[in-house]
């Protein structure tokens, strides 16, 4: 069991040094100069330039960039935007949980809505509301979700005035973060309406984020709990005359959740795509929306620590998954 | 890997029924799933329109009329016949522009999963017939690639070549190469172990020969199936990066393109926003449900998504 | 109608409402996060807004409707007669912000403003080098050189000496980079070992004081109680970042905010008609332009860029480009600034006498580029619209004229070192001083690789300048710049494009409400009814 951990985590680290190298690389091949955006039409004199470049230690050669960069990143340094002049890891850290309270709430929608539904669907097979299930699932699945999102904001926040149309809280709150955590800030704060303002502004981008992973989640839910239900097990728990429910509970659902677990993990990097597209829509304050505006300003030491701490995330998460995988299941353990 | 472990049995089975021709058998498979026969339908319809676009659209695509800015589709109050689908918001005919976007569409899929199945099969090989160091660095590459999330490196590898359709075309493809380099390299591996392959190879057949000739052929259906899947995500993928302006620029019609310029009407114009999007839904859906149908009719036993 | 009623009930319920009585809050749909508090450290507009419209007071400030400079913090002023010398009478018994953080344990006086200039102009000041250290508006407003001292007289007196004469010196005063702060916050942060937070957590004398900030999300100011010209008629202040135009827009209408920012061209006549909103409008203090390179031939010959002129049909691209709202420019800086020669004739739209004139200038089958930027700027909301319209233009007096775009980056530094040759380029104005534009833009000295992508360099026109720039007498300033201007349009180094209109949509109970003539936003004097 303890060499099965070494050797996924002993994996996990060169791609971790990849990760550095890449992001290291992809932002210094991006055309454009930094330096050149920070005071547009105005210009500054050549010296003032090469000056300002020396500051952001631009003008090193890339090994010694690199290099510098590195220890940087091993001491925990991620450097500081090139924008804001303030500390990238500050920054991320900032935002990071505006982005994780909404990729949570989507995946619980999904994971609450979906598995219920691919349960059901798959004992039902063929049954009309299989066939809706299944449908719905696939339009889901096919659904742009920029797209999606603008509808929902036409439908309930324009024509309905049901749900606010961006943003996390209504402004009128006021209160400390504490958690960063807008769910659990409000409550804390005790002040009346707080949650549920939190709640009305999450509705919205949770269904269009949770839209793509609820149509994947059911679906897989369906095939796994459909290959278990055919398997002789099930069978024979069926022909001992034990209740339906009893044998889709107790044995059927409990095999067919391996797999969909492992679809539930492989959603964060899903996740995150889109909520790079959530929050350009319903400007919600996360790192999606930061990377890509960092992105298009040429903040070098965000995009770089943005990266990096994404990846990051995604690999410790695929990790977790790996490894619960393989606790739950010991064939995969053996095999590998 | 389970599958390798069911297929000697399903062959067994096939050879025990005398199968006839495996085109003929593949259709009688694909034509019972009601939901894949419809995908194809309507993919075929927007293959047509694509291609007589030219001929069949009410205007061209990039026309501007000026005394029809923003004008609603003709069913409602302010419509006209000669713009079906209405105008946008410099006097262009929606419907046409949603005819051309198709042709962008298709052109966007097929460029991309070409380039992505050619560059991951080759990958793919190389790796499961170069196993040690060559295998490491390729499936390690591939991993550092699969932990970005894919829009964010499309994002980036778009920003670095340039702002335009192919370039994020090319983006796509990058991101969707992982996925088929592990499905090529898994299957390979587990065709390379079966007896014909030795056989082969005790013939005396080179390793390219080997990986080309006699092991691809037979590692074709999930690849086939990822690529119809992969078709539809690299249009919702090629829209969404139009969407953050980093895909086609306008006055391309590119749907997602066109979405993103028509946002600044969400509220004034329903029909520029919601036409675009339910273009590429439908599209989508098709793919989708064509591609369900080509797995399940290609190979039962790869029912996962 | 109705369903905006429901809406406000379902707001109201949930707690929500932004128009109770008691404490009176403004909300302010801005476009974009800060980069940070301190306005010396950076050079964008939504900076200005978040920090030193709101939090800071100056020198000296600009009245809004004519841009003459009226007193700040300083309540008088005299200039010695060689314009070398620059004292400063300080009002007294301004207040500085109480905040959680810190307490300020006296009035404002000389040793903040020594302090606020020291601090960008020193490089051993113990603040220079926090934040970063880069002070891009006092560089660039050539300060650094200009100044030769800042000394306090006594406790409510200053005296700038200036190593040359500079006219519009007083009026970089009223820049948002010369905001006054606080010496004794500077000082007790230094002391704790914790500098950097004289940035975060700001100290001004200004109407508001932050409260909070929360990036890509809010920033919460409270009404300053003390401030000098009396307190602000609001009492919180609340910007709510949206970048999306339309969003913002829906906020606006659903009651979310009462002012916004930047509206989208195309929702102007909807905002009009809506009997809810006040739709204000000003003439923005900016030009959008196209540049001809002069060192390039033909560009050389100033008949090719007076047909060029005349080829451009400048209304089409108000219409398309501007969606109707711009003016038409004939002047290299708008009519809002002092010393705009209404005299002056535009080249008027005629594609024959554009060819005679080419023709006579022996030029034909001219090829070209024209750069347009990948961005939306304040002069000019799409760059590439225009170069396709004037390509079209161009095309019908038989020059044929190639779009060309870079990432703006590189745009910037490309069309800088001079590689195109005509590009669209445009400016808004610092200090609505004549001299930011005609001097920043159009000098010799700017014309080797800095703003003057034009690249035009006229002796006649320079002395005029340079004449102007040594008097700090107004009439007389007027006639130069006046006379320069006629130089500008007959010898054509540009086609002066437009001039683009400042919109501020804001609901119906904001009264008191000015717009900004730098296009900024500040909220002292705004009142909700």
């Amino acid at each position: 069991m303890i060499r099965f951990i070494l050797t996924r985590v002993g994996l996990v680290l060169p791609t971790f040094i990849g990760i550095t190298l890449l992001a290291f690389a992809m932002i210094r091949l991006i055309p454009g100069d930094p330096v050149e955006l920070l005071v547009g039409e105005r210009g500054m004199t050549a010296e003032r330039h090469a000056q300002l470049r020396a500051g952001l230690g631009l003008d090193k050669p890339l090994l010694v960039q690199y290099a510098s960069y590195i220890g940087g990143v091993l001491h925990g340094d991620l450097g500081k935007s090139i924008v804001t002049k303030r500390p990238v890891s500050e920054e991320f850290f900032t935002l990071f949980p505006a982005t994780v309270e909404l990729s949570l709430c989507a995946l619980l929608f999904a994971v609450l809505l979906g598995l219920p539904a691919g349960i059901i669907a798959a004992v039902r097979r063929g049954s009309t509301f299989d066939h809706t299930v299944m449908g719905v699932a696939l339009t889901g699945y096919s659904m742009p979700i920029f797209w999606w999102g603008l509808l929902l904001i036409i439908l309930f926040s324009g024509i309905l005035g049901w749900t606010p149309v961006s943003g996390r809280i209504s402004l009128l709150f006021y209160f400390d973060a504490v958690t960063g955590f807008m769910l659990i800030d409000s409550l804390l704060s005790g002040q009346e309406g707080a949650f549920v303002s939190t709640l009305s502004h999450l509705v919205l981008p949770t269904i269009v984020l949770g839209t793509i992973p609820l149509a994947v989640i059911a679906r897989q839910t369906r095939s796994a709990m459909l290959e278990v239900l055919n398997e002789d097990y099930v069978r024979t728990a069926r022909a001992k005359g034990l209740a339906p429910l009893r044998v889709i509970g107790l044995h059927a659902l409990r095999n067919a959740l391996i797999p969909v677990v492992t679809v539930i993990g492989l959603q964060v990097g899903v996740l995150f795509s889109g909520a790079v597209l959530t929050e350009t829509i319903f400007a919600w304050p996360g790192i999606g929306k930061w990377l890509i505006d960092s992105i298009s300003r040429r903040d070098y030491p965000s995009v770089q620590g943005g990266i990096l701490l994404i990846a990051t995330t995604v690999i410790l998460v695929n990790l977790a998954v790996d490894l619960v995988y393989g606790l739950i299941n010991p064939r995969i353990r053996h095999n590998r | 890997m389970s599958a390798s472990i069911e297929t000697p049995t399903a062959q067994v089975q096939a050879q025990v029924h005398e199968p006839p021709h495996p085109l003929r058998e593949f259709w009688s498979y694909f034509s019972q799933n009601q939901g894949a026969v419809a995908g194809l339908l309507v993919f075929a319809v927007i293959c047509l329109v694509a291609i007589s676009a030219d001929f069949t659209h009410p205007h061209p695509p990039n026309e501007q009329f000026r005394e029809h800015f923003l004008q609603p589709p003709m069913w409602q109050e302010g419509g006209s016949a000669e713009f079906p689908l209405g105008t946008d918001a410099v006097g262009r005919d929606m419907l046409s522009r949603i005819m051309h976007g198709a042709r962008y569409s298709l052109v966007i899929g097929l460029i991309v999963i070409s380039l992505s199945l050619t560059a991951g099969i080759t990958l793919g090989l190389v790796a499961a017939f170069h196993r040690g160091v060559i295998e490491i660095v390729v499936m390690r590459t591939m991993d550092i690639l699969l932990s970005l999330p894919s829009l964010l490196l499309a994002v980036v590898i778009v920003a670095i070549l340039g702002p335009d359709l192919f370039n994020a075309m090319l983006a796509i493809s990058v991101v969707y190469i992982p996925h088929l380099v592990r499905l090529t390299r898994a299957a390979a591996l587990t065709e390379r172990s079966k007896d014909y392959v030795t056989a082969s190879r005790v013939a005396g057949a080179g390793t390219l020969r080997l990986a080309v000739v006699t092991v691809l052929p037979n590692c074709l259906a999930p690849l086939i199936v990822q690529a119809t899947l992969s078709f539809s995500s690299a249009i919702l993928d090629a829209a969404a990066l139009g969407f953050l302006g980093m895909g086609a620029q306008p006055p391309t019609p590119e749907w997602g393109t066109m979405l993103a310029e028509a946002r600044e009407f969400v509220l004034r114009a329903w029909w520029v926003v919601t036409f675009p999007g339910v273009a590429i839904l439908v599209t989508v859906l098709a793919l989708n449900l064509l591609g369900d149908g080509l797995r399940d009719a290609l190979d039962p036993k790869l029912k996962r998504m | 109608m109705k369903d905006r009623a429901r809406g406000l009930a379902l707001a109201a319920a949930l707690g929500l409402t932004a128009l109770t009585a008691q404490a009176k809050t403004l909300v302010y749909c801005s476009e974009g996060s800060p980069e940070g508090f301190n306005a010396s450290l950076y050079t964008a507009g939504t900076t200005f807004d978040a920090s030193s419209r709101q939090i800071f007071d100056r020198l000296v400030e600009f009245e809004p409707t004519n841009l003459t400079i009226v007193p700040g913090l300083a309540e008088s002023w005299t200039i010695s007669d060689d314009g070398l010398s620059y004292t400063f009478k300080l009002r007294a018994g301004v207040k500085f912000h109480a905040s959680r953080n810190f307490t300020p344990s006296r009035e404002f006086n000389a040793d903040d403003v020594v302090y606020s200039f020291e601090r960008q102009l020193l490089v051993d000041h113990p603040m220079h080098n926090v934040s970063g250290g880069q002070y891009e508006y006092f560089e660039s407003m050539d300060m650094p050189a200009l100044i030769q001292s800042i000394d306090k007289i006594d406790a409510l007196t200053v005296r700038f000496t200036l190593n040359r004469p500079e006219a519009p010196f007083l009026s970089n005063l009223g820049m948002d980079f010369a905001s006054i702060m606080s010496r004794e916050q500077a000082d007790a942060l230094l002391a704790a070992g914790t500098p950097e937070k004289a940035d975060l957590q700001p100290v001004g004398t200004g109407p508001f004081l932050l409260l909070a900030y929360q990036k890509d999300a809010v920033i919460r100011y409270k009404a300053h109680p003390d401030y000098w010209a009396g307190k602000a008629a609001i009492d919180d202040l609340i910007f709510a970042i949206t970048p999306d135009a339309s969003v913002r827009l829906q906020k606006l209408r659903a009651g979310e905010c009462h002012v916004m920012a930047y509206p989208n061209p195309a929702d102007i006549a909807s905002i009009r008609s809506d009997p809810a909103l006040i739709l204000q409008e000003q003439a923005g203090m900016n030009i959008g332009y196209l540049a001809f390179n002069t060192e390039k031939a033909p560009f050389t010959d100033k008949r090719v860029r007076q047909a060029l002129n005349m080829a451009v049909d400048k209304q089409a691209i108000i219409d398309a480009v501007y969606q109707g709202e711009g003016m038409i420019a004939k002047n290299p800086f708008p009519p809002t600034i002092w010393s705009y020669n209404e005299s002056i004739q535009d080249y008027a739209y005629d594609p024959e006498g554009a060819r005679r004139l080419l023709a006579e200038a022996g030029v034909s089958h001219l090829e070209t580029d024209i750069w347009a930027m990948p961005v939306q700027r304040p002069y000019n909301p799409n760059a590439r619209r225009m170069a396709e319209l004037i390509q079209s233009d161009w095309a019908k007096v038989g020059v044929t004229a190639r779009p060309v775009t870079f990432e703006w980056g590189e745009y910037l530094k490309r069309s800088k070192m001079g590689e195109h040759q005509t590009v669209l380029l445009g400016w808004t104005g610092d200090n609505g001083d004549p001299d930011n534009f005609l001097f920043t833009l159009l000098s010799c000295g700017a014309a080797r690789d800095a703003a003057n992508r034009a690249r035009w360099c006229n002796e006649d026109f320079e002395a005029l300048l340079m004449q102007a720039k040594s008097t700090a007498d107004i009439a007389r300033r007027t006639e130069y710049y006046e006379k320069a201007q006629v130089i500008f349009k007959e010898e054509a180094p540009w086609i002066t494009i437009a001039h683009s209109v400042v919109f501020m949509p804001m609901r119906n109970e904001v009264v008191g409400y000015r717009i900004d003539p730098f296009g900024l936003h500040k909220f002292y004097g705004v009142d909700l009814q």
